[in-house]
C-alpha cells in the first residue's frame, strides 16, 4: 500500500507485482513483448521501460512500485529508446507483413506503429532459415522469433513440458527444440499455447482453410460441420462484436452461405458424452474403482498421458471418445454411407490439439479415412468468413440443422470452460434432478478460475471428491500429490488449455478478463437452455436409441494404443 | 554409438539430483566422455526431470561444452590480446596445416587431436601460450609446436 507518481498523477498502489500493473490500473498501456502477467517475468525486451525523476530507465515489469517514486512513461528519451528497440529487433527480422499469417495481430508490427518506426537503418546479415511444418498444428518460422521468449515460458510454466527452450548464446541465440529437432520428434502435445502467447510470426497455427474451401466447392462431396461450444463465445471479438456474445446463429449462416450441407453443434455430443461418462463413473462406483476417474475430451492431456503417464491410459482416464469423435461417429453413420455425395465431415474447434487428434489411427475408419476429416480452429473461420466477405456482425441468425436442430442442454454448452464437464457428470449422475442442486453444484467450488479447484459434492449419499485442473503443469502436480497420498478424488477434469477449451489456442488470442466473459457467456447460456440435462435432451434420447443402438462401446468409446507396439 | 549410462547414473547421484547440479554433472560427463553426445544429454535430461530443451541449452551456452566427439589430445591455442600480440596466428595455422584442420574441422579423423582457440588461458605472462589437454605450453613458436605435436605422436610427452 502506498502513492506513487506517474506521469505526475498521483496514483495509489496496492499488491501490484510491478510498476506494469500499476500503470494498467490508471489506463496507461506500456508496450511490451515479452510481458504476461500469467507467467514469470522475463525482462528481455526492455520496451517498458520508464524514466525516474533522476532520468535513469526502470523496466517498469521488474521494478517494485515504491512508496513516493515518480516515474514518467512517454518522455522523448523514453520514445527515441523504444524506437531503437524496434528497429533493431526489426533487422533481425523477416519484414514480409504482408503475407505473414499474424499480419493484423502482431505485437512487433503494432508497437513498430504506434512508435512510428519509419525506416530500419540495418541490413540482415542472417541467414534463411527453413519452415519447421512437421507438427500438426503449429508452424515454426525461426526467422521471425524475436527471443521474447514467451513460448519457452508457457510450455515450461503452464504446460511443465519445456519443449522449446533457448539454445546457443549472443548473436547465436535462437529459440528451439532439444538439437534443434523439428517439433514432430518432440513431445510436444499440441496445446498450441506457444503459437497463442507468441507476440509476431514465429510460431502459427497450421492454416488449412484451403482445403476447406476445396471441399466446399467439390460437388461430389457433402459437408458437414460441427461447431463447439467455446466457438461461438469468441468468435464474434475478430468481427468488432461485445466479447462474450454468443454468436452460434451467426455462425451457422455464415457456414451455410459458404456452402455447408448441414451444421451441428457439438454441444450434442458433449451430451453423449456426459451420459457416457457418468455411467462409466457409476460402473466404476459400483465396481469400486478405478478412481479417480480422469475426463477424456482434451487431445493435449491425452496425449501428455501417453508421454508421462501411461499407466493412466486405457485405465483411470475414461473411455469415452472426445464429443468431437463422437460426433464424428454419429455423423458417419447417418451419411458416410451416401455413394451420390462422399462425406466430407468437418470440426470447428477452439483447439489446435484437435488438428492432431483427427489424424489419430484410433479415429480412422477401416478403409483409411478419417471419421473427422479436417478440425479448423475459431480463427480460421473466422479467417473464412473475411475472405467470403460475410458481414459477420450484421448477419441474420439461422437455425441448426435437423435432427439435431436444438442444439443440445445447457450441460453440454459447459464443457468449454474449465469446471464444466465435471459438473455436467455430476450434474447427469445424481439421481436429484431439482433446481437447487443444479444450483448447489454451482457454488461447490467447480466453477472458477483457479488452475487447481477441489470440491466435494453429496451424490446420492455418496461423497465425490472432485478436482478440476487446467494447465498440464496443474494436472501433473495433481498426479504427483495423488501418487504421493496427499490426496484423493473420484474425478478428475483436465484441460490444457488456461480455463479450458475458451481459452485454447485455435480461439482469438485472450488473456483473463477476456476469457471471464467467454465463460460467463457460456454459463449464462446454460441459464437461457430449456434442457438442463444431457440424458433429458430428446436429441441425446434420439441418438442412443436410433442411431447407436447399443453400439455404444463401438461407436463412443476408445482404446488409445500410441503406446502399444 | 552406446554408452555406459550406469556410469553415467554414477555422475549424476554423486552431484546430485536437482536441477540445480546440471551444470556440475554435464562438466564430470564431459571430463569422463569427451563431449556431450545427445543421447547422454537425453538420459541426463530424464534422470534429472528437466527437459531436454533445457539440458540443451545449458551445453550449448557455455563455450567449454562440446557437443562434437574431440580427439585425445585437446590443443587450445590462446588468441587473447596478449598472445595475439606475441603472434599467436602462425602457430594456429602451423599447427592446423600439420595436422589438416581448419576452423571448420578442429578434430582429426583417427580422434588423436583437436585444435581451439580460446580468449585468453590467464597466463599472459607466457605469451604466446597454448595447453594440451590441461598442461601449459609457455612462450611457443610455430617450430616448436611442430616439435612438440612430434612428441605427442611418439609418446615422449605425455599430457
Amino acid at each position: 500500500m502506498g502513492f506513487m507518481y506517474i506521469d505526475d498523477m498521483k496514483v495509489e498502489f496496492e499488491n501490484e507485482k510491478n510498476i506494469l500493473e500499476v500503470t494498467r490500473k490508471i489506463g496507461i498501456e506500456l508496450p511490451t513483448l515479452c510481458y504476461y502477467s500469467e507467467l514469470s517475468t522475463y525482462g528481455a525486451c526492455r520496451m517498458c521501460m520508464v524514466e525516474n525523476e533522476r532520468g535513469g530507465f526502470e523496466a517498469a515489469c521488474s521494478t517494485l512500485p515504491r512508496e513516493g517514486m515518480r516515474i514518467k512513461t512517454n518522455t522523448p528519451a523514453l520514445i527515441k529508446h523504444r524506437r531503437m528497440i524496434l528497429e533493431l529487433l526489426l533487422a533481425a527480422h523477416c519484414r514480409d507483413c504482408t503475407t505473414c499469417d499474424k499480419s493484423g495481430a502482431c505485437r512487433l508490427q503494432e508497437l513498430a506503429l504506434r512508435y512510428g518506426v519509419k525506416s530500419v537503418r540495418f541490413e540482415d546479415h542472417r541467414q534463411k532459415k527453413p519452415l519447421d511444418t512437421s507438427s500438426k498444428s503449429i508452424v515454426r518460422d525461426p526467422n521471425k522469433c524475436i527471443l521474447c521468449g514467451d513460448c519457452v515460458r508457457v510450455c515450461r510454466e503452464k504446460q511443465g513440458l519445456g519443449i522449446l527452450d533457448f539454445a546457443y548464446r549472443g548473436s547465436k541465440m535462437r529459440v528451439m527444440p532439444a538439437f534443434d529437432r523439428c517439433i514432430a520428434d518432440t513431445d510436444c502435445v499440441n496445446c498450441g499455447q506457444c503459437a497463442a502467447v507468441c507476440p509476431t510470426g514465429a510460431i502459427t497455427v497450421k492454416d488449412e482453410t484451403d482445403i476447406m474451401w476445396k471441399y466446399l466447392n467439390d460437388p461430389t462431396k457433402r459437408v458437414v460441420v460441427q461447431v463447439a461450444p467455446a466457438v461461438r463465445v469468441a468468435l464474434g471479438e475478430q468481427f468488432g462484436l461485445p466479447e462474450g456474445t454468443n454468436v452460434m446463429g451467426k455462425i451457422v449462416k455464415a457456414l451455410k452461405m459458404m456452402g455447408v450441407d448441414k451444421v451441428f453443434d457439438t454441444v450434442v455430443s458433449a451430451d453423449m458424452t456426459v451420459v457416457e461418462e457418468a455411467g462409466e463413473f457409476l460402473e466404476r462406483v459400483a465396481a469400486g474403482g478405478p478412481f479417480p476417474m480422469f475426463t477424456s475430451c482434451c487431445p493435449a492431456w491425452i496425449k501428455y498421458a501417453e508421454i508421462k503417464h501411461p499407466e493412466l491410459i486405457n485405465k483411470n482416464i475414461s473411455s469415452c471418445k472426445s464429443p468431437m469423435q463422437m460426433f464424428g461417429a454419429v455423423i458417419d453413420e447417418l451419411y458416410g454411407n451416401d455413394s451420390e455425395r462422399e462425406l466430407v465431415s468437418i470440426a470447428v474447434m477452439p483447439c489446435t490439439a484437435k488438428k492432431y487428434e483427427v489424424s489419430r489411427p484410433e479415429f480412422t475408419r477401416k478403409d483409411g479415412k478419417r471419421i473427422v476429416e479436417l478440425s479448423l480452429t475459431t480463427q480460421e473461420l473466422a479467417n473464412m468468413i473475411k475472405n467470403a466477405g460475410i458481414d459477420f456482425a450484421n448477419l441474420e441468425e439461422e437455425f441448426l440443422d435437423a435432427p439435431f436442430d436444438m442444439g443440445g442442454s445447457g450441460a453440454g454448452v459447459i464443457f468449454g470452460v474449465t469446471g464444466g464437464v465435471a459438473e455436467a457428470v455430476i450434474r447427469e449422475c445424481a439421481k436429484d434432478k431439482t433446481t437447487a442442486y443444479i444450483k448447489e453444484m454451482r457454488e461447490v467450488g467447480v466453477r472458477g478460475k483457479k488452475s487447481l479447484k477441489e470440491a466435494v459434492i453429496n451424490v446420492d449419499g455418496r461423497e465425490v471428491r472432485i478436482a478440476v485442473v487446467h494447465g498440464l503443469k496443474a494436472a501433473e502436480d495433481l498426479i504427483v500429490s495423488m501418487n504421493q497420498g496427499e490426496a484423493y478424488y473420484d474425478i478428475v477434469e483436465v484441460m490444457a488449455c488456461p480455463e479450458g477449451c475458451i481459452g485454447g489456442a485455435g480461439q482469438p488470442f485472450a488473456l483473463r478478463p477476456r476469457r471471464d466473459k467467454r465463460a460467463k457467456a457460456l454459463y449464462r447460456t446454460d441459464n437461457d437452455m430449456s434442457v438442463k440435462y444431457s440424458s433429458k435432451n430428446p436429441e441425446t434420447v434420439y441418438v442412443f436409441d436410433e442411431v447407436i443402438k447399443d453400439r455404444n462401446h463401438e461407436m463412443l468409446h476408445v482404446h488409445y494404443h500410441r503406446n502399444e507396439k | 554409438m552406446e554408452f555406459d549410462l550406469k556410469r553415467i547414473d554414477e555422475i549424476i547421484d554423486a552431484c546430485g539430483c536437482e536441477a540445480k547440479n546440471l551444470i556440475t554433472v554435464l562438466q564430470n560427463v564431459q571430463a569422463e566422455l569427451r563431449y556431450l553426445p545427445n543421447e547422454v544429454m537425453e538420459h541426463i535430461a530424464k534422470r534429472m526431470d528437466i527437459s531436454v530443451a533445457k539440458v540443451f541449452s545449458v551445453a550449448t551456452f557455455y563455450e567449454n561444452f562440446s557437443l562434437n566427439a574431440k580427439g585425445e589430445y585437446v590443443i587450445k591455442i590462446c588468441d587473447g590480446t596478449a598472445c595475439h600480440v606475441r603472434k599467436s596466428i602462425p602457430i594456429l595455422t602451423k599447427v592446423r596445416e600439420l595436422l589438416e584442420l581448419s576452423e571448420e574441422k578442429p578434430t582429426t579423423d583417427d580422434m588423436m587431436f583437436t585444435v581451439e582457440t580460446v580468449s585468453c588461458l590467464g597466463a599472459c605472462g607466457l605469451a604466446p601460450v597454448l595447453t594440451v589437454n590441461d598442461k601449459v605450453f609457455p612462450a611457443m613458436t610455430p617450430e616448436k609446436a611442430e616439435q612438440l605435436i612430434q612428441d605427442i605422436k611418439e609418446g615422449k610427452i605425455e599430457c
